[in-house]
């Protein structure tokens, strides 16, 4: 019986996603494709490649790429501290890549109706907002992590 | 029954014979009276038709089996090999290829039953004249030489060890009869060693193995003729039991009795030795013509049971069967993963390494242990790598089979020859290798080489000549693919340069010729006038180079008009681990390759001239262009500019640059990681690598800045 009261409930998804700062705003990224997350690890630059790529890291042996979200969205350049952090995202059909954020805050939960889709009016940093949540009376831009990705290939 | 676990032994296997068939068909096609190949190809023929049999592929059978029909009266002498059957047997073997390709990629090998190639065998087998009987099988007569062993008992006669008798013995104390059982094997069997495993099942259902002659290693390594003796324990009766065995597929008989202990054995003796001249001869008549002296052979395991192994190890060289090499078939994943392990390994080493520095001076024995670490590591690396080696044969022996057929389509006399085929590479690159070969030979075939009427006007040899040579360079392995053409008209090259809009007229003049010819590299840049079937459709070159680049590698032309076009091919012996010259540029730390590098010079700043408003350094009567790696990798040096540069020569063919760095740090073995789709776009950077400290350095390509 409790099962199906809760199947019946969840028709209104679930989904977690990390809360991250960037500047003063708040970004979430479903949490099913981030792969971990780490402290700032010495980057390796790379020459001759676009500006939002920051260069490559040491993952436990494995070489992964690292890009700032900052620059991708226009959003000036990154001046890390001891609280930024390398997200490591893990899409199907995509390599593995790092990004680089501020800092890390919390995982929330957000139901989809608590979340807005955004307009088809994109300001330039909202390009790779795929939704607002609401949570705590703050509000969450949702990434469009595929979009990103799509275009940094 | 189940064969599918052979699915993948059966292709390699297939494909094997299949070349080899390939190779003494076109043998045949020179020399056509020659015993040798025509036994092979007879042999060959024989031997796919089995396994396809048994593999339950009918329609693969059937066509081999005709095309066996046709050898054996070739061998008999009742039919001469002319031009048409070749033709034929090219047909047939292409057919055949078929199947098997069809095969690796459904598990069935379809319908098409090749009934015109079927016809024209048997055409052939008919215009023989009085035909006689196509040539049958005798298996059943093995069966006869299983008679022979029925009066005696059935255990070889092999002195039982300890455990063996103990085991025996406890079969008995628990009530249980025990039993000799001697299994024939069908002597067309191919899979003997299956076979076996499958009878040993059927036994090991109801009863016990307690002794194996010969041995089960050996019987599961195939070491055995057409027969083996087991004695099994078992409550049951026997004639289930030997039901059961009879019930494998290809196996011809089973015979079995009591077995009375050590006497069981000394009387065993007579009535085996009696079987086994029997299953000799049977063989000799059936099988390959050997020149055999039959009584010698029934005399040896007559004298003794001790001599009767070696009679045995005899008669397999009478029977000109290959000895079984001492080789393992091994998936190249495992090596893959093995091979990333080794690649850890050194990594994980190479951070000792770098530890141990930081620990200071006093630590000797530290330091030895580590260097005996790194030699065995080194070691380790170096097996792998050539576990994972194989000759180029097995791509370029198709080769001369492709010439012949385009030398026959374009009328054209041609011949292809070939010089280190035994050249080995990395198992990944000669899979990889077999197309852009393929193209650069039919590349040389259709556009390189002038029409009979052409070449004698020019005094060349009617004939055409391709050569295809490799070598192993340093590091490197070399694949050369050259011909007595006319070479590359670098005229019309140009032409049609400035006509595609490539390049103005002005600058298509002032570019080199090398420069010219690189462009045939461009996609979809052909001069052929005409489109062929072949070639000339403006794909090719331009794939070849990017494969080849994939690779690793890299390619070059050199032509001269008139008298032909040299391809050469370099690529590396290895792709993952390579030795590298470790040095710094503003600060950040970059590897290049020790293969590309011939000399480190210190060069005064005033010894740096201008010419053409590029830099270059005069060395020992070479100028050599100067590549400022700081400026290259967008950082600033950190050097004094007035101090003397450390110059690190590289090269490339026969051309060299001087590469300026700020300082050497030492060699090192690396093992090179990919930079990943997202940031490969900068093609001077081949890779990345992890140093002993965790840090990345970036590796250089030099082939790129020369």
């Amino acid at each position: 019986m409790a099962n199906e009261l809760s199947t019946n409930v969840n028709t209104n998804e679930l989904a977690q996603y990390i809360v991250i700062n960037i500047g003063e705003e708040q970004y979430g990224i479903d949490i099913k494709y981030i792969d971990n997350i780490v402290r700032l690890p010495q980057i390796t630059r790379v020459p001759k490649v676009p500006v939002h790529f920051l260069g490559v890291i040491n993952l436990r042996g494995e070489v992964i790429p690292v890009m700032s979200l900052r620059k991708k969205m226009d959003l000036g350049a990154d001046t890390p501290t001891k609280d930024t952090r390398i997200i490591i995202i893990k899409m199907a059909q995509y390599e593995a890549i790092g990004m680089m954020v501020d800092s890390v805050k919390e995982v929330v939960n957000l139901s989809s109706d608590q979340i807005e889709s955004t307009g088809s009016d994109k300001r330039d940093e909202a390009a790779y907002v795929r939704g607002i949540g609401k949570h705590d009376g703050g509000l969450i831009s949702l990434l469009d992590l595929e979009l990103i990705l799509q275009e940094i290939q | 029954m189940d064969v599918s676990q052979y699915l993948d032994i059966f292709l390699d296997e297939s494909k094997e014979h299949l070349q080899n068939l390939n190779t003494s068909v076109l043998n045949l096609e020179q020399d056509a009276e020659n015993p040798e190949t025509i036994g092979e190809i007879f042999r060959a023929a024989h031997t796919l038709k089995g396994m396809a049999g048994t593999m339950g592929f009918k329609r693969m059978q059937t066509l081999t089996h005709d095309m066996e029909n046709v050898f054996s009266e070739v061998r008999d002498g009742n039919l001469k090999i002319n031009a048409g059957m070749i033709d034929v047997l090219f047909h047939c073997l292409d057919a055949l290829e078929e199947y098997v390709s069809v095969i690796q990629e459904t598990s069935d090998e379809g319908d098409n039953d090749n009934e015109p190639i079927i016809k024209e065998l048997n055409d052939i087998l008919a215009s023989k004249g009085s035909a006689e009987e196509a040539k049958e099988e005798v298996a059943p007569e093995v069966s006869d030489a299983g008679k022979q062993a029925e009066s005696g008992s059935y255990w070889s006669g092999r002195e039982l060890t300890e455990e063996e008798t103990k085991a025996m013995e406890d079969a008995m104390l628990a009530n249980k009869k025990i039993y000799a059982v001697t299994v024939f094997v069908e002597e067309n069997c191919l899979l003997k060693a299956a076979r076996a495993f499958l009878v040993f099942k059927a036994i090991e259902e109801t009863a016990e193995i307690i002794a194996a002659d010969p041995s089960t290693q050996d019987i599961e390594d195939e070491k055995f003729e057409l027969q083996f003796s087991l004695i099994i324990s078992a409550e049951s009766e026997l004639e289930p039991i030997l039901d059961a065995i009879k019930g494998v597929s290809e196996i011809a008989d089973a015979k079995g009795g009591v077995f009375d202990g050590e006497a069981g054995s000394a009387a065993s003796a007579e009535p085996v030795t009696e079987a086994a001249p029997e299953v000799q001869k049977e063989e000799v008549k059936n099988d390959v013509p050997v020149p055999v002296t039959a009584p010698a052979k029934v005399e040896a395991p007559k004298k003794a049971e001790e001599k009767k192994a070696p009679a045995k190890a005899a008669q397999d060289k009478k029977n000109g069967k290959p000895a079984v090499g001492r080789s393992v078939r091994v998936d190249i994943e495992k090596l893959d993963s093995l091979m990333n392990l080794v690649s850890e390994l050194i990594i994980a080493k190479n951070s000792l390494v770098s530890s141990a520095t930081n620990a200071g001076e006093n630590s000797g024995a530290l330091h030895d242990q580590i260097e005996y670490l790194e030699s065995v590591t080194t070691n380790l690396h170096e097996s792998v790598m050539k576990v994972r080696m194989v000759p180029i044969e097995s791509v370029v022996s198709k080769f001369p089979r492709m010439i012949r057929d385009i030398s026959k389509q374009l009328n054209k006399p041609m011949e292809l020859f070939m010089s280190g085929e035994e050249t080995e590479l990395d198992r990944t690159v000669v899979d990889e290798i077999g197309d852009p070969l393929m193209h650069m030979l039919r590349n040389s075939a259709d556009h390189g080489l002038e029409m009979p009427d052409v070449r004698i006007a020019r005094g060349k040899p009617e004939s055409g000549s391709i050569f295809l040579d490799a070598y192993q360079d340093g590091n490197n392995v070399v694949i050369e693919v050259r011909d007595d053409g006319n070479g590359i008209d670098v005229n019309r090259v140009r032409e049609k340069a400035v006509e595609r809009g490539i390049m103005t007229e002005e600058q298509a003049n002032a570019a080199e010729d090398s420069d010219i010819i690189n462009l045939l590299f461009l996609p979809s840049f052909s001069t052929a006038k005409q489109v062929s079937d072949l070639s000339g459709r403006g794909v090719g070159l331009d794939v070849v180079k990017s494969k080849i680049e994939a690779l690793s590698g890299e390619v070059d032309v050199k032509t001269r008009l008139g008298e032909g076009t040299t391809f050469t091919i370099r690529l590396p012996l290895t792709l993952a681990i390579i030795q590298a010259l470790m040095v710094v540029v503003g600060g950040e730390k970059y590897a290049i390759a020790l293969s590309g590098i011939t000399t480190i010079e210190n060069i005064e700043p005033k010894d740096v001239k201008t010419v053409q408003s590029k830099e270059v350094i005069n060395l020992r009567g070479n100028v050599i262009p100067l590549v400022r790696l700081d400026e290259v990798l967008d950082i600033q040096s950190t050097r004094d500019p007035d101090s003397s540069m450390v110059v690190v020569i590289a090269k490339k063919g026969d051309k060299l640059a001087g590469l300026v760095v700020d300082e050497l740090i030492g060699q090192q073995e690396i093992v090179i990681k990919s930079l990943g789709k997202y940031i490969n776009k900068c093609k001077f950077i081949s890779g990345a690598t992890i140093l002993g400290d965790g840090e990345i350095a970036l590796i250089i390509d030099t082939n790129a800045l020369i």
